[in-house]
């Protein structure tokens, strides 16, 4: 198979034989398309998320208001096919394209399958809270969509230049969803900040780019890893250009101390928003990173490696503790996402496969809880009434077993509770970490994860041992959002009891 | 010194002259039309490093274009000033320190000795039939066609934020119905009366 990195003539003629001429006849011709379809063939999922967009753009203006679940429904079925187009181009080795600037891995195809599958249930929960709160328009879904395509390149990126693209994107799209809500005050506020915050943040990433394309005058990772690899470059500016670069992945993912925009944004945006920034964008966040400082910066690892330390300690004991305090359910899961970061950035510092797919394994793990915790606030949500508070929660066991069941089995997850997946992915990372002679930090992230426990059992208290409120309306749950409800919980147990398939999945992306 | 090493200390001058008053003058028109001297001398300075296309670029959209629609915004909103530059004084000394220490760091590692023509050599200046226009198209259609398309996308969604962030269909909102604008005729624009001369005199 050819590739576009491969061969790449100049401006120059070369004797080409056209593909839909006969080979004997070769001419001359000013030659920069490559056998193209062939070429392109691993982008495939991206392209045919694109045109899945664009076309659901357009259908979606034909569409009356009261028939915009056929918007939805398109936007699952293209998700779908994205998921299976996704699986067919997988294969076990590593393909670069568009000269170098894409690459395909088995690391790739398993975040992107992961972010895929989980934008899916993330859909479905939202669109049951987006007809309830009157705020069913096709643009939340084609926003989703593009947002997924962002995630997608992310995923791929394998230059400055498409990772940043493909992160702005993604950004892009999230910072228009967080204020979707326009007659909320709380929605615009929270927008406004993540807007400000978030082009900050970017400009910083921009600017350690920069800095390191100045160092290294090259754009794609293979290159600035070589280029760093010789030695020959100042070391004093590489760590000026790396600490921008750092501080811009510690903001997207919300790291402590650049977590100030995370608690307003869930707590501002509609809950069908904050369901999906906040499970998808943390696998992407994940890709972020891996790609930036594994593949791009690997020379730099002792330095990035002290940076992300400190990062990961902040955030969880910062995160742990503070959630504590929270009675609003949505800012406790905002601190409880800061806190899960740590761990994450936890399996990253380690800078070997063992630690990346333990990382990876925790990404994954938390979006799929996160979606579900998320989903169930949505289920529990009333036109003009939003399950906000803890309190919201009291006595859903006798309001709803199911839901409080499968709410218990997440919430279980978050606490590293076994036998639910979340005690292995924590397992897992600590386990990378003890092998690197790191026990402080293991014995932080112990420490940190038992505070942490206790407000998740606080609301499973409510949940099950208080008595509901007289007023309370029985739950309505539509059956896409009770199936979705039931995959999702029954799947954190299942992986929890069989963790050997995804973590060998996981080793496998990272095995060279 | 040379004549382009004397145009480049006095385009970077006035850059950053320019850049300084648009932060600090009071009329947010005055701060406008800075912002166009500085786009007007960072194309200058665009212009000696041989980045011709994007010199005129610069010029022709964020001037022409972003900057005239920026000071048409300015002139309809009535902006309250007082208000806005009421947290400026209060934290203008938090604010000066962390610029200068920003500064300081920045000089001291992007000094001539780290970033000096004898680490990074001065590029080859092209030949007089080099055409920029035509290297920057080539490149972008070629080596970064990937990340062309990307931005392209980027732009769409940026179309669609806009739209869905802002309108609105309010009761009192009045548009055009341009079916009833097509089937219009003139005896429904226009009445002839008859009437008899007045008389003017």
């Amino acid at each position: 198979m050819a590739y576009l990195g491969e061969s790449y003539p100049d401006n120059t003629d070369t004797e080409i034989a056209l593909p839909c001429l006969p080979t004997r006849n070769p001419i001359r011709a000013v030659c920069f398309m490559p056998d193209y379809p062939a070429a392109v063939y691993p982008a495939l999922p991206e392209m045919f998320l694109l045109s899945c967009t664009c076309l659901i753009l357009i259908a979606d203006l034909f569409l009356h208001r009261t028939k915009k679940s056929l918007t939805y429904l398109l936007s699952l079925a293209a998700l779908a096919g994205t998921f299976f187009l996704t699986l067919h181009v997988s294969s076990p080795d590593t393909q670069l394209l568009f000269t170098e600037s894409y690459i395909r891995d088995p690391a790739s195809d398993l975040i992107k399958l992961g972010l895929l599958a989980i934008t899916f249930l993330a859909l479905i929960y939202a669109q049951d809270d987006l007809s309830e709160q009157g705020l069913l328009r096709g643009e939340y879904f084609t926003l989703v969509l593009f947002a997924t395509l962002g995630m997608l390149v992310i995923a791929s990126a394998h230059s400055f230049l498409t990772l940043y693209l493909g992160l702005e994107l993604l950004a892009l799209s999230l910072y228009s969803l967080v204020p979707f809500n326009r007659d909320s005050t709380t929605g615009s506020e929270a927008g406004i900040k993540y807007f400000v915050l978030g082009a900050l943040a970017s400009g910083m990433l921009l600017y350690g780019i920069s800095m390191l394309y100045g160092a290294t005058g090259a754009l794609t990772f293979t290159e600035v890893a070589a280029a760093i690899q010789t030695g020959q470059v100042d070391q004093t500016f590489l760590v000026f250009g790396l600490v921008f670069i750092v501080i811009g992945i510690a903001f997207k993912f919300g790291a402590v101390p650049f977590h100030m925009w995370v608690p307003d944004v869930y707590q501002g945006a509609p809950t069908s928003v904050v369901l999906f920034l906040s499970s998808a964008p943390k696998i992407a966040a994940f890709a972020l990173a891996l790609r930036l400082l594994a593949d791009g910066l690997p020379g730099l690892a002792e330095h990035w490696q002290n940076m992300l330390a400190i990062l990961a300690v902040l955030s969880m004991a910062l995160g742990n503790v503070i959630a504590i305090a929270q009675t609003n359910i949505k800012r406790m899961f905002a601190y409880s996402t800061i806190a899960h970061v740590g761990f994450i950035l936890l399996g990253l510092l380690a800078a070997n496969e063992k630690g990346y797919a333990a990382a990876l394994f925790y990404s994954l793990v938390y979006a799929l809880t996160a979606v579900g915790g998320f989903g169930v606030l949505a289920i529990l949500s009333r036109q003009g009434l939003n399950a906000e508070q803890i309190d919201d929660l009291r006595g859903l066991h006798q309001r709803s077993p199911w839901i409080a069941l499968m709410m218990l089995l997440l919430l279980f997850s978050m606490a590293g509770v076994p036998p639910t997946v979340g005690f292995f992915a924590k397992l897992f990372v600590l386990e990378a970490i003890i092998s690197l002679d790191q026990i402080g930090l293991a014995v932080i992230a112990v420490f940190f994860s038992i505070i942490g426990a206790y407000y998740y059992l606080r609301v499973i208290k409510v949940m099950y041992f208080d008595q509901p409120d007289v007023s309370t309306l029985p739950v309505r749950i539509t059956s896409g959002s009770m199936a979705a409800l039931s995959a999702n919980g029954l799947s954190v147990l299942a992986l929890g009891v069989f963790p050997a398939t995804l973590l060998a999945l996981c080793q496998a992306a990272f095995s060279p | 010194m040379s004549f382009q090493l004397l145009l480049f200390y006095l385009f970077a001058a006035v850059l950053i002259g320019a850049a300084l008053m648009v932060i600090t003058r009071r009329n947010p028109v005055h701060s406008a039309l800075f912002l166009v001297l500085a786009f007007f001398s960072c194309s200058g300075l665009w212009m000696l490093a041989e980045a011709e296309f994007l010199a005129i670029a610069l010029v022709l959209v964020y001037v022409g274009a972003v900057m005239v629609l920026f000071l048409f915004v300015v002139m309809m909103l009535d902006i309250n000033l007082a208000e806005l530059r009421a947290g400026f004084v209060r934290n203008a000394p938090v604010a000066v320190l962390v610029a200068l220490l920003i500064g300081a760091q920045l000089v001291l590692i992007l000094g001539p000795e780290r970033f000096g023509l004898a680490q990074f050599a001065a590029p080859v200046p092209k030949p007089a039939d080099y055409s920029n226009t035509e290297a920057l198209g080539l490149a972008l259609f070629t080596e970064h066609l990937y990340a062309f398309e990307i931005a392209a996308v980027i732009l769409l969604v940026g179309i669609i934020a806009a739209i869905s962030l802002t309108l609105r269909r309010r009761p009192t909102t009045r548009y055009q119905n341009p079916g009833q604008q097509v089937r219009v005729q003139a005896k429904d624009r226009l009445r002839v009366v008859k009437m008899d001369a007045e008389d003017v005199a």
